[in-house]
């Protein structure tokens, strides 16, 4: 998928990738796609959540051994 | 009509286990677009002095905290060290030894430090309140205290938790 940001939250627990997507996303612009990388297991749960109070569209969510990838479509 | 969504949170407990709460739902709050203020009140206080050093944690009466060991094999760092509050109490140093080794094992979790996670917070505008009263009862001075924090009384918490969706006692 073609992304224009990169957000590398491995390692991070919650709510540090949460807050750092925040803070990624009021860098872009509209309709730009932000991919996060991230290791914590709850993460799932979190962006699904995210995307659905903030209206910053979830594009997709994988899980690839211990790494979570989300893509995020900027509001 | 203002419908951006509101949260309140009470911060009332100075230690470095109770910090995480209230910093990790109200930066949470403000990253999803709510409005977010926290009330900081008697030992709350501790979380918005200037040197966060001295919040600490104490396993003393808190037989919910797993003692385990941030470092070594892991047969080593599987043990439940089921120390006696009796002896807890009498070793010097208890405390901040165990204050060392929580601080290791967030930092091994890749868990936010309070300091960190107080700076995500002021970065996300949230507001920072303490308790006047409670300022002068312990003898605080303004000037132990961060920038950006503003005084004042029960009735300013009320100004806005009467507008909020969400108000947490912490």
């Amino acid at each position: 998928m073609n992304f224009d940001k990169e957000l590398d939250a491995k390692g991070l627990n919650c709510p540090l990738p949460i807050l750092r997507t925040k803070k990624t996303l009021n860098e872009m612009t509209s309709g730009q796609v932000l991919k996060i990388i991230a290791t914590d297991p709850g993460s799932v749960k979190d962006f699904a959540a995210f995307a659905k109070q903030t209206g910053n569209e979830l594009l997709s969510s994988a899980e690839a051994g211990s790494e979570y990838t989300f893509f995020i479509k900027k509001k | 009509m203002d419908d951006q969504k509101k949260m309140a949170i009470i911060a009332t407990k100075g230690t470095l286990d109770w910090a995480y709460p209230p910093f990790i739902l109200a930066s949470t709050a403000a990253a999803l677009g709510y409005e977010t203020q926290i009330f900081f009140t008697f030992y709350g206080l501790q979380m918005l002095r200037k040197d966060l050093s001295g919040l600490k944690v104490s396993p003393l009466g808190n037989p919910g905290m797993p003692m385990k060991m941030p470092f070594g094999p892991k047969w080593f760092k599987d043990i439940n060290w089921n120390i006696p509050n009796a002896v807890q109490s009498l070793v010097p140093g208890y405390e901040s030894l165990a204050t060392t080794l929580m601080k290791q094992t967030i930092a091994n979790n890749g868990v936010a430090t309070i300091p960190e996670l107080r700076e995500l917070c002021q970065e996300a505008e949230v507001k920072f309140i303490a308790c006047q009263m409670t300022v002068e009862l312990f003898g605080f001075e303004h000037s132990d205290f961060i920038d950006g924090v503003e005084y004042g009384g029960a009735a300013t918490f009320f100004e806005f938790a009467g507008e909020t969706d969400i108000c947490l006692f912490i």
